[in-house]
């Protein structure tokens, strides 16, 4: 018995390991080293994708219900790759020179770049696609139910459900992490193409080893094998000519245009040269896998009771007969050939969803000349990254509708019909100029409606989507709409009549309709580029000599490059062929000249784009268009830097310019200042210098000799207080004043400065209220009895009045302490006012003052670094200041 | 003798010192220490030299030497500039508007007794 934690342990372990194949592909593929990840081995396995849970469980089924028919899902894809590789190598070349990313982008590219045609291809793909996807999921809950059983647990739909759950999720995040890991213009995703080449040698080799058992060890050997093979029915079983026709050529159509397929088989692909090698390995591959169908059929129908489901046998066989270490290994096999059809099949949808819807519904939504904000690449990923969820809960929900039901072989039939709608439009594209849009856009259309009406839409069961009525009287009655029976001939196999009627209108609309209608220029050049595919990409990077028009090319230039420099530049290039006038001859070196110019200008992505269009008709592709997009987001960007950038120096310029009006400022300050000083120093030393003289030079009187040492004496007292107060200044102005903080009332400091004023009541009155004068202080108390000292001795200097009086008043205002000094006197004129706190500024008349005029100056410095201010209080009759003490040093005592 | 200066400053120390000097060496000094009403008080009767302050009260030296020199009568006496700030562009300044002399303080008593001596005498 198989533990099933034991199931679920390898297969998580077998998980991991796929992971870290895939991340070290990367890792080398990041460092350059790609060389043996494009070896044609590698190509070759990884188109073993073809080859899903359908091959590896179906095929076995198919085998026991319906014959030898199932080697038809072989040899179509074998006629392809051994008959047909020229085609696949042309498309390889196409979808390389046109840089495709997927089947709806070859479609759409080849006709003009249709937007419609890429959606429509798009939803055909996913319809198409989701079932399948569903399929997988339940191939690989049906094998884990076996196992399930077998260990004696009886699982509930709602466990199969949960298994399928975590199935797609585990599948998301892989494809996740590894297909929008970078975006590559090439879309190559090496760790993925490594990881599905690894699940190509396991179900290959699992497939075998479960073949080689059955028949050696179960059977007995090739000999009793065939004699069973020869007893059972299925050999007996006639082919069906035209079925056989219609599966062969339904699953060679598949094999080019299922959207997984056109990814590892065009887009993946990074060597023309592995197509060959792949031409004969890879049918071997396909050889090697149906070795054993019918054995494993023929003994398991054998073997196995009845009524056990064929499509299992592959696990179901070695389990019955107690091989689990082969179960498990057939189990590995099966899941991944799930696994790897998802994983790719997701990728290639979301690829197709984002750049076919997304993307272009995203550029148009944006409104011409807005500004591209943030990264086109970030839209690009996560749309791609949603769809991919979207895409695995779409099969999931299938899953989940469908009731696991159905033959798995019945599924994948209907998916490939599907998208071989596609067939007549690529082969036509690829191989007939003639073929336009519109006429590819009815063959799609029209073969896709057939499908869905005959095989799609019946296939969910009667009365399902279509009721027995109309299987049996068709649509309203409509006897020739008959889903089994179209324009009433009847007795054709379902599958043979949905084939026959899709591909016949289909190819018919697309033959009848594009030689009905008229392809644009531009189409009409797309479509030589693919037809002659290999003409066009001999010479790759260069112009060819082409269809552009001098005149339009200058008319281009002119409104890229404005008119004058356009035609120089034409001019220049006529006369150095030897022309006259602005038209030079169109050669390609002119052309890539011009694009270089218009680059300069537009962007290296939207002058080949403009140039594109104009010499060779070719559209503008999605990468281009990103690529633009992109392009203008930096550019844009870059000048948004280039303005923060002028900006900034614009500020600088500014502030350079701020600064050097402030040091001439301070320069024309210094000067003034130092020649103040000059003068505050001068005078005293003239009166020193002269009555020294005079009293040197002797002959002088008692009274005058006394006197002139007298002014001696006081004009040295005043140069000793003016360097005094200019010490005093620059300490205080340097803001390194070392404050002495102390506590006392605002009462004791008036005291001490009216007192060391030396103030006689006679020159001055001094009226105060000391009932408000009891407000605490925290400052340095000596420093404010400073700005006091000067301010009274200022008002017994100035005051003029004929009984002088200072009136000091202390208020409280919005919890600041301010002291008002005002005087009676005549007051300072309104135009003085503001300059009596600059340094050396004196009242003109104030001859008698003897200071040099720093006393404000030196308060209001003072008052600064005390965290208050001192200022002139106008309108007080007389000359008022005001001292403010800060509210915090106030409060700070309370 | 008996010359007239006139000392236009408003310093009174050096006004006291000047006319100290001055009277000693026998001349008549006349003082003003307005700068405002100079021009009248040298026009309410000539002085033979006159000695003028820079940084007056009222009107600069400057401007009422540029009204003495312009004025017919008080054109030709001869005017001495006394200033404290004594930078060069103090003295260009005096010559360009027709001082006389220049002087810058502090100066000692011989130097300005040479100095009146010698103009007046011119």
């Amino acid at each position: 018995m198989i533990s099933f934690n034991l199931l679920v342990f390898v297969s998580i372990a077998y998980v991991v390991f796929l992971f870290a194949v895939a991340f070290a592909a990367e890792r080398r593929a990041a460092m350059g080293k790609t060389a043996w990840l494009r070896s044609s081995a590698i190509y070759t396995l990884s188109l073993s994708i073809y080859c899903t849970a359908w091959t590896f469980y179906g095929a076995v089924g198919y085998a026991a219900r319906s014959g030898l028919e199932f080697l038809t899902i072989y040899l179509g894809p074998t006629l392809v790759m051994i008959g047909w590789w020229w085609l696949v190598r042309k498309l390889v070349r196409i979808g390389r020179t046109q840089r495709l990313t997927s089947i709806a982008d070859l479609i759409s590219s080849r006709f003009g770049k249709s937007t419609f045609l890429g959606v429509l291809v798009t939803v055909l793909a996913i319809v198409g696609t989701t079932p399948y996807i569903a399929l997988q999921l339940q191939s690989v809950t049906q094998s884990i139910a076996v196992f399930a059983a077998s260990s004696g647990e009886v699982w509930e739909a709602g466990d199969l459900n949960g298994a399928a759950m975590w199935v797609a999720a585990g599948l998301a995040v892989f494809t996740v992490l590894f297909g929008t890991r970078n975006l590559d213009a090439h879309e190559r995703h090496h760790g993925i193409v490594l990881a599905i080449a690894v699940e190509a040698v396991v179900k290959l080799f699992a497939l075998i080893a479960v073949g080689v058992f059955v028949v050696w060890g179960v059977a007995g050997g090739i000999g009793p094998t065939m004699d069973l093979i020869d007893a059972s029915a299925q050999s007996q079983w006639a082919p069906q000519p035209s079925r056989w026709i219609g599966l062969i050529f339904v699953s060679a159509a598949a094999f080019l245009c299922l959207p997984r397929m056109f990814q590892v088989l065009v887009v993946e692909n990074s060597d023309e040269r592995t197509v060959s090698t792949a031409s004969w390995a890879f049918p071997t591959y396909l050889l090697l896998m149906s070795l054993f169908v019918v054995p494993i059929a023929v003994v398991g129908l054998d073997l196995m009771p009845a009524g056990a489901n064929p499509d299992l046998f592959v696990v179901t066989l070695p389990l019955s007969e107690g091989r689990e270490g082969l179960a498990i290994l057939s189990f590995l096999g099966g899941f991944s050939s799930a696994t790897s059809m998802v994983i790719v099949a997701t990728l290639a949808l979301a690829t197709m969803v984002s750049n076919h819807i997304v993307v272009p519904s995203w550029l148009n939504a944006r409104t011409p000349g807005a500004v591209v904000s943030g990264d086109v690449r970030d839209v690009v990923v996560m749309s791609r990254r949603i769809s991919i969820g979207v895409i695995l809960a779409l099969g999931y929900i299938y899953f989940r509708l469908s009731g696991g039901g159905g033959a798995l072989a019945a599924i994948g039939l209907v998916s490939f019909t599907g998208v071989t709608q596609v067939l007549p439009a690529m082969i036509g594209g690829v191989f007939w100029r003639g073929a336009n849009r519109w006429g590819a856009g009815a063959a799609i259309s029209i073969g896709f409606a057939v499908w869905a009406w005959t095989q799609f839409l019946p296939s969910f069961g009667v009365d399902a989507v279509i009721s027995q009525a109309v299987f049996d009287q068709g649509p309203f009655g409509i006897n020739w709409l008959r889903p089994y029976a179209l324009f009433g001939i009847e007795g054709i196999d379902p599958f043979v009549h949905a084939v026959f009627w899709s591909m016949l209108l289909n190819t018919g609309a697309l033959i009848v309709v594009s030689i009905l209608t008229f392809p644009n220029p531009l189409e009409r050049l797309q479509g030589a580029q693919f037809v002659n595919v290999y003409d066009y990409s001999s010479g790759a990077r260069t112009w060819s000599q082409s269809a552009a028009q001098a005149e339009d090319l200058l008319v281009m230039a002119q409104r890229i490059l404005g008119g004058a420099e356009a035609q120089s530049i034409f001019q220049a290039e006529a006369r150095s062929q030897g022309k006259d006038g602005f038209l030079p001859d169109v050669t390609p070196d002119f052309i890539s000249r011009l694009e270089r110019e218009l680059s300069g200008s537009v962007g290296a992505a939207t002058a080949h784009a403009m140039m594109a269009q104009l010499t060779e008709g070719a559209m503008v592709s999605v990468d281009d268009l990103i690529a633009v997009a992109d392009e203008t987001a930096q550019i844009m960007e870059y000048s948004s830097q280039l303005e923060a950038k002028s900006a900034e120096q614009d500020r600088t310029a500014r502030a350079l310019r701020e600064a050097n009006e402030k040091l001439t400022a301070l320069s024309i300050q210094k000067d003034a200042f130092l020649s103040q000083i000059s003068h505050e120093l001068r005078t005293p030393m003239t009166s020193i210098r002269s009555f020294s003289d005079i009293l040197r030079d002797g002959e002088i009187e008692d009274e005058a000799r006394k006197k002139f040492a007298g002014i001696i004496h006081d004009e040295t007292n005043r140069l000793t207080r003016l360097l005094d107060d200019l010490l005093d200044l620059g300490v205080l102005e340097s803001g390194q004043v070392q404050l002495n903080i102390g506590e006392g009332t605002l009462a004791e400091v008036l005291d001490r400065a009216i007192m060391a004023s030396g103030v006689a009541p006679d020159d001055l009155v001094i009226s105060r209220r000391a009932v408000n004068e009891g407000v605490p202080l925290t400052t340095d108390l000596e420093r404010l009895a400073q700005v006091f000292i000067n301010l009274i001795s200022n008002a017994a200097k100035y005051c003029m009045a004929d009984d002088p009086e200072l009136r000091i008043i202390v208020r409280q205002i919005n919890g600041q302490t301010v002291v008002d000094f005002c005087d009676n006197g005549a007051g300072v004129p309104k135009e003085s006012q503001s300059m009596i706190f600059e340094k050396f500024s004196r009242l003109e008349d104030a001859g008698k003052a003897g200071g040099a005029g720093l006393g404000l100056s030196i308060c209001r410095q003072i008052m600064t670094a005390l965290g208050g201010d001192v200022t002139y209080l106008p309108g007080q009759g007389g000359a008022g200041f005001r001292v403010t003490i800060p509210a915090a040093v106030a409060l700070a005592a309370q | 003798m008996g010359q007239r200066v006139l000392l236009i400053e408003d310093e009174p120390n050096i006004i006291e010192a000047i006319s100290y000097i001055l009277s000693k060496d026998g001349w008549t000094v006349h003082t003003h220490s307005d700068g405002e009403t100079a021009m009248d008080k040298v026009l309410q009767g000539v002085p033979d030299l006159i000695i003028l302050d820079v940084m007056l009260p009222g009107r600069s030296g400057y401007d009422i030497l540029r009204d003495l020199r312009a004025d017919g009568v008080t054109a030709s006496v001869p005017v001495m500039m006394l200033t404290a700030r004594g930078q060069a562009k103090d003295r260009d300044m005096a010559e360009r508007l027709g001082a006389t002399h220049f002087m810058t303080k502090p100066f000692s008593n011989a130097d300005i007794l040479d100095c009146v001596r010698t103009l007046a005498t011119s």
